[in-house]
This record gives C-alpha cells, structure tokens and sequence, in this order.
C-alpha cells in the first residue's frame, strides 16, 4: 500500500492505496467524485478528462500515486447547481450532449483546450506558419477535442457551445481596449 | 507492489540497477494500459516524472538533447523550428491529452514498430542517451530497435534523452490511419533533408517488426539531388515515383487487425512519394520553417 495526498478541486484528502490504483479509480472510488467517468480505461475515449494544473489529461493513464500534491480539477470543482461554468451553461443552451456520460470530460477536456489556444499551441489543422493567434474555427475546434468521443452524435452542439464560449471570451479581451477608445 | 519515486536521476539509476523486473512510468500512456487490463502486475513500478533532468531540452554539441521525460506538447511548441519532423510527428500522437503526458523517451522505451516519434528521429539520424549505475553510453537509433517492442537497453539501463541534430532543411512526416486523433498507425514515414551534408534521411514505421530507415531509397534520391541543391530546379515526377517505390521496397510488413502489408507496402510509397515532393517544395522555395 501506498499513501498519496490528493488535492482535488481545492480540497486535500491523505489517501491509502495500491500503487497500481489509477488517478481515475481513486478519485471514483475513493473521493467519490464519481462526475468523472470511466468509458474505455485505456486512454481512447476522454471521458475521463480532468485537469491537472490546469493541464487537460486523462486519469486512467495516470497512476493516482504519481499525482500527490498536484491541483487537480474534475468537473465537480468547475461548477456547482446554481452557479454553472460557462462551459455548462453552453453545453445546456447549444444541446452539447445527449446521454451525458462524455459530458464531463467534453467539459473539463474544453477547458483545458481553451487555455492551450489562449497560449498559442497550435494544432495539426493550423496553418504551417502561423502558429499562433489562429481565430478558433470550426475545424480547430473538431480537431483540438478530437480526443473525445460522443457516441451520442452530439459533436455538433459540442462544438457551437464551446465556439460560443471562445467567442465570449474574445469578445471581453477586446471590449476593454474599444471602451479606452 | 512497491512504488518508488526518486527525486533525482542517480537514485532512479539506482532503483534501477537494484531491480532489474521494476517497470519503469513516466507519461504512463502505455503502462497504464497494461496495468489496467492486468497485462501488466509489475513488482515495482519506478515514477520518472519527479526526475528535473528528464524534463529539461537543451543544445549540446550541436544537437538539441531532448531530456526523456519531456512530454510530446512541449516538443510541438518549444521544439518545431528546430526539430519540425519529430513536432509534425508529434502532432499527430493520440489526443490533446495524450500529447500533454506521453513522451519520446516513453516512445523508446516502448519499442513498438508502430511508435510514432520513431520515423522522425530516424530521419533526423537522432541518438539515443541511455544510462545506467554503470555508465552512459550513446546509440544511434537505428541501431536501438532491436524486435518487436525490444531494443538495445540493457535491463539496468534508463533513457535518459535522445539527442538531434537540429534541421539543416526541410523535413516532413506522414501517417496513415482510420482518423486523425488516436489511432495506431496503418504505416508511417519520416523524411529529412540535409543540404548540409547533401544527404537524405528516411524513417518508416508500423511496416516492419522495428522502425527502420530505407537505406537505398536515401542513397538513390542523394545520387538524384546532385546538382539539383545548388540549382534548386523541379524534381523530376520519375524520380519522386521511384523514391516511393524504393522506400516501399524497404518496408517488411505484415497483415494484421489495421490493415495488410499490400495496404502498407503502397501507402508507403504514396507517403514517402508525397512528403519529398513537399519537402523539395519547401526546398526551392528557400524552406521556410516547416512546422
């Protein structure tokens, strides 16, 4: 057995495990934040997409004892009933799910992906040469979630929600240097 | 099952040296899955990620020494203007997320035939850094693939980095598979040209049982661009063709669930075809940075 302190979503919680325990299991099983879901455990379907700070990766492919001490974010500390992130919100407006089992890893898997874009990392559908401040379009957008899946066909909403919120946030970046004006 | 996670290289040397059967996890997007599955019930599994030199790229002797444990992400934004093969490689590992934690040195390591990094690093003519309680010791990575998921790392030995020269001119990456995210290559080829030194590097993977380069498809195209790199004049169609099928001739593949060593044989010679005519592109327009 191995002991690991997890910092999840702002909270620490000492945790006895078997070092063979994936991030994924721990925070299901152990903290009982079961808002993170568990689709193919082998790192094909997103689902289980947290952030790790602020960083999107996948907790079936991250042993829960690599993770002591790091901020760790799932879908429980974005928002809460009453006080939705804005991603939520946009999911529920644009329909960006059905069934709902991906949902959560579309969302955290979305932050992380805006914040990848507001840092300039390109995609492989960016143009060679301009690596960074490519508007968000449609086709980065497919691209940079492609590593989550929606057996429900959802993708379309998925996407008019998060272009929504990309939107949002241009158009507070610019609205300040506009009003100086 | 024990669990260590050295905060420093020479203890991750040591643990090493002290359990020959311990697995070793950095990234975990190949461990993990074994594990997961109960492929893998490793007695120790030794956590690299705590170890800062992994983590580190810097230049030496000319070449960029790409520590181990830096993750594919980093390669793409910090890396594609000196190494645009390995970063155009590198975009097209799994997801976004894998692509935050999976790394070459993990690629290595593994040894699958159908690693992505590995036609990039052999097109470059990369280096592989390994080291052990023993020693360090450099090998050139056509020379580190040695089967099918084995290659030349001794059962004490760690990867410590592998080292690149950086591009002299352009490179470029291809690679086939049923989608763009996630997918385990059908075939893939790496291409390097180095006007340095009048030479072609290659690369192909998922077509034989190790990565391999194809030697007389580099010879051949070397022999063809005599002349051709100071007059930067069109590439003759005959001799792109005959560089696809030289490549394709290199290629010892097999039938299996992805697809079968008719598809791979061809799709090979269409890749390899495809990016030299990208490349010379690239070449005659003055090869602006390619990634």
């Amino acid at each position: 057995m191995a002991e690991v302190e997890l910092r999840v979503n702002g909270t620490s919680s000492r945790v006895q495990l078997d070092p063979r325990v994936s991030l994924l299991d721990a925070l299901r099983e152990r903290l009982r934040l079961t808002g993170t879901k568990k689709g193919c455990d082998q790192g094909a379907c997103g689902a289980c997409t947290v952030l790790v700070d602020g960083e999107r990766i996948l907790a079936c492919l991250a042993l829960a004892v690599q993770y002591g001490g790091r901020e760790i974010t799932t879908v429980e500390g974005l928002g809460r009933p009453g006080r939705l992130h804005p991603l939520q919100e946009a999911f529920i407006r644009f329909d960006g799910f059905q069934c709902g089992f991906c949902t959560s890893g579309q969302i955290c898997s979305a932050v992380g992906m805006l914040a990848e874009h507001r840092a300039g990392v390109p995609s492989v559908v960016t143009p060679r040469l301009a690596a960074t401040a490519t508007p968000l379009s449609e086709a980065e957008i497919r691209e940079r979630m492609s590593g989550n899946l929606c057996r429900c066909g959802a993708y379309d909403g998925i996407v008019d929600a998060i272009q929504h919120v990309a939107g949002v946030d241009d158009r507070a970046a610019t609205a300040e240097p506009a009003a100086d004006r | 099952m024990e669990f260590l996670q050295p905060a420093t290289w020479e203890e991750a040397l040591e643990a090493r040296a002290a359990s020959r059967d311990a697995v070793p996890i950095a990234g975990g997007t190949d461990v993990m899955v074994g594990i997961n599955f109960g492929r893998l019930r490793p007695a120790l599994l030794l956590d690299l990620t705590r170890v800062p030199e992994l983590q580190q790229w810097g230049t030496d002797d000319g070449a960029v020494r790409l520590g181990a444990g830096v993750p594919y992400a980093r390669v793409i934004t910090e890396l594609g203007d000196r190494l645009p093969g390995l970063a155009m490689a590198a975009r097209t590992i799994g997801s976004p997320q894998i692509r935050n934690r999976g790394t070459v040195g993990g690629n290595l390591a593994t040894a699958s035939p159908a690693g992505d990094a590995h036609p990039a690093l052999l097109a470059a003519g990369a280096e592989v850094e390994v080291a052990s309680v023993r020693g360090t010791r450099r090998i050139p990575v056509a020379d580190f693939y040695r089967g099918v998921k084995r290659s030349a790392l001794a059962d004490d030995e760690l990867v410590a980095a592998v080292r690149i020269p950086p591009r002299t001119g352009p490179q470029q990456y291809s690679k086939i598979g049923t989608r763009n995210a996630m997918v385990i290559a059908v075939a893939a080829f790496g291409l390097a040209l180095h006007p340095d030194r009048r030479a072609v590097g290659t690369g192909i993977g998922s077509a034989a049982p190790t990565p391999r380069r194809a030697p007389a498809a580099e010879e051949f195209l070397a022999g063809e661009l005599d002349g051709l790199w100071e007059s930067r004049a069109e590439l003759p169609p005959a001799t792109a063709a005959r560089f696809g099928e030289l490549v394709a001739g290199a290629a010892a593949p097999i039938d299996d669930v992805r697809g079968t060593a008719r598809y791979r044989v061809h799709a090979l010679s269409v890749m390899a075809r495809r990016t030299l005519t990208w490349a010379w592109a690239d070449y005659r327009k003055g090869d602006p940075a390619c990634a």
